[in-house]
């Protein structure tokens, strides 16, 4: 989280990132290479745009009854035999999960990829009060160990090359110096994570989907970590923010067919794993989290930005994103789906986010939820402007613009002496500090003509002027 | 308080009155395959796992027996009846963490799914959910004419009225989480082989 005395500027910190042009370059092509994958496995299914459709009316659904699907979920978790438990915000949650732990008198916990507890900085709150939490995702586990948190809600380690995670490794766990193979690495940890899983005496998890119907849930993991986090020691605590909810068993099938294919372009992970109560001998609890969920639900523009099951796609195919890294957000879920999160929850700290964006609108071609996102990008973009928390320069520059946009005259004018003052000024008037266009890429020399005089000439050719 | 926390939250959700939605038929048509276990296998291979067609449990016996990970695992799990070797009686263990010295487990499935290679597991007869995540190499049973196509035809077989665990295990565990290059074998199982019995 940015501190208050500086004020954060996605773009600023964007600009460390792109100044290591080859890094940049292979966190883009990375990612690129995701999104392909995706696009295969959408392409194969000839249902495709149905599952889209389908699964953003059960979200729409769940969204406009979630009160009843709440009901009904805790009804029959109970009834399985799973406390349940409702924190209004990260703080309230915080204290439930450590009080759970005080009570069985645990010391180190084995977690699993959760966003969820990333939002709510729930490791930070456990360690000062003696606990330990392992991270035991492997990406999850490598930022863990770098003091850092997860770049992507899918890929954390993302942006981590193989050498420094063989640096990492060498330093804390005792790798060969200097060693960077992938499968010697991940070898490595999980002998290191075995001894964890053997040692935790609580297993804390994420939840993918909880359903309404049945009070279970589906956590899906490909490394394996969620299940055995969980069913060595007797204590589960599973926690979910409320859009989580779907309403029937059989909705996971939709959802289910989506949720890997978009992320990572596999047809499905290798564990989907649905629980439904304590196992024989254990406890389960299940908290609930508003955290902001509840506000956004009665924003009229922002609502469908609930139907987010985090697959991360429209990350992955974000050209902002690709090239900036997840870090210059700022916010546990970066990216397109985080710039709508992110100001809905804090606007003033978050102002540029909505920024970060050209408006192309891949993330929508891609969201398998069938989200409006750069729409909503563009309403926070007003929103912000008219709350007045866009920075002097933006609001001058931007008060400007819609000075000359108002007077056709000034607009002709404006078009001239930037045509002109283009094609002669020298270099440093151009590329300089204060013209952001002009970082890292060359302007196009300008025509000499505006379209307006080359629409006039064109339509007096045609005769029809 | 929590009860409080509850109804906090509920009331929020409850001042804004949204208009009631009907929830959407699942009525498109997703995609069926002629050949469900052709389709399988080809998905299965994909994801890093093997699949053997076994007319018998000798059949499925004598695959196992050409394989170095059995032949020479020192400790082996089975739930599937008629396999030999298996030395650990799951029943036998009192705690989940003693299965962790498991080298090798056969374990029977319900049934597969064609579009993703998925079967489908559950903890029913099995004391110890944890053998399907702790052992080091795992081969799974499933009858050979239970291979469905998609999702759908699997939820339409499922119902969740009672406590109990299941899981859609795809091949063996995996993780891309070191600059995406893919290694086999992260927390879960190394390997996984799919006798397709019958
Ligand atoms: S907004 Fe859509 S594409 Fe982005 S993470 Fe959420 S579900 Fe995936």
């Amino acid at each position: 989280m940015p501190t208050a005395t500086e004020k954060f500027n996605h773009a600023d910190d964007a600009t460390a990132f792109v100044a290591n042009h080859a890094r940049a370059k292979w966190h883009d092509q990375a990612l690129w290479f995701v999104r392909q994958k995706r696009d295969r496995m959408a392409n194969s299914l000839p249902e495709w745009e149905a599952l889209r459709e389908t699964a953003s009316s059960i979200k729409a659904y769940t969204i406009a009854h979630l009160a009843e699907l709440l009901e009904q979920f805790e009804r029959q978790a109970t009834k399985l035999g799973a406390h349940v438990h409702f924190a209004k915000d990260a703080a309230e949650h915080n204290e439930i999960v450590l009080g759970i732990l005080q009570q069985h008198g645990v010391k180190k916990a084995a977690k699993s990829k959760s966003m969820l507890t990333e939002e709510c900085h729930l490791n930070p709150f456990l360690n000062r009060h003696g606990i330990d939490v392992v991270d035991t995702d492997l990406g999850e586990w490598i930022v863990q160990l770098r003091n850092e948190p997860p770049s992507h809600i899918v890929l954390p380690a993302i942006h981590i090359k193989r050498e420094e995670v063989g640096e990492l490794f060498h330093e804390k766990i005792g790798t060969e110096k200097g060693a960077s193979d992938p499968t010697y690495l991940a070898r490595a940890a999980r002998r290191k994570l075995r001894e964890t899983f053997m040692e935790a005496e609580a297993g804390i998890t994420g939840v993918n989907f909880a359903v309404a119907e049945t009070g279970g849930f589906v956590v899906c993991t490909n490394e394996g970590n969620a299940d055995l986090g969980v069913s060595l020691p007797k204590l589960h605590i599973a926690c979910l923010g409320i859009e989580k909810l779907i309403p029937q068993a059989k909705h996971l099938a939709v959802f289910l067919r989506l949720l890997a294919r978009s992320a990572t372009g596999q047809p499905i992970t290798t564990y989907s794993s649905h629980f439904h109560g304590p196992r024989p001998g254990g406890e389960l609890h299940i908290v609930l989290v508003d955290n902001g969920r509840t506000d956004i639900l009665r924003s009229d523009e922002f609502r469908r930005s609930l139907n987010c099951i985090r697959c991360g796609a429209c990350m992955n195919t974000c050209p902002v994103y690709r090239r900036s890294g997840g870090h210059s957000y700022q916010s546990t879920i970066p990216g397109p789906i985080g710039s709508i999160l992110a100001p809905s929850r804090d606007a003033e700290t978050y102002y540029s986010l909505p920024y970060a964006c050209s408006l192309c609108g891949s993330c929508d071609d891609v969201c398998p939820v069938k989200i409006d996102i750069h729409h909503q990008l563009l309403t926070w973009r007003r929103e912000i402007a008219v709350r007045g928390y866009l920075p002097w320069s933006k609001r001058l520059s931007m008060r400007m613009m819609s000075l000359v946009l108002r007077r056709p005259w000034l607009y002709r004018l404006a078009g001239s002496l930037g045509r002109f003052a283009l094609r002669w000024s020298p270099r440093f008037m151009i590329y300089n500090g204060l013209n952001a266009w002009g970082k890292q890429r060359e302007l196009p020399l300008a025509p000499k003509q505006s379209f307006r005089a080359l629409y006039r000439q064109r339509q007096a050719k045609n005769g029809k002027s | 308080m929590s009860s409080s926390s509850k109804d906090q939250i509920l009331a929020a959700i409850r001042r804004q009155q949204l208009p009631p939605r009907e929830l959407p038929p699942l009525d498109f048509a997703p995609l069926v395959y002629d050949d469900p276990q052709q389709h399988y296998t080809e998905t299965l291979t994909g994801i890093g796992g093997r699949v053997v067609v076994a007319n018998s449990i000798e059949d499925v016996q004598r695959d196992l027996d050409q394989h170095d990970l059995y032949v020479e695992a020192r400790q082996i799990c089975s739930l599937v009846p008629g396999i030999a070797r298996a030395n650990v009686d799951l029943d036998a263990l009192d705690d989940p963490h003693q299965a962790e010295t498991i080298e090798f487990a056969v374990l029977p499935a319900k049934f597969a799914v064609a579009e993703n290679g998925a079967l489908w597991v559950t903890d029913e007869n099995v004391k110890h959910r944890v053998i399907y995540f702790i052992c080091q190499h795992l081969a799974f049973v499933v009858p050979r004419d239970q291979i469905l196509s998609n999702m759908h035809q699997a939820y339409e077989r499922l119902s969740f009225d009672s406590p109990g665990f299941g899981a859609f295990i795809a091949g063996p565990s995996k993780t891309a989480d070191i600059e995406q290059s893919l290694v086999i074998g992260a927390h879960g199982p190394k390997s996984t082989v799919v006798y397709l019995l019958g």
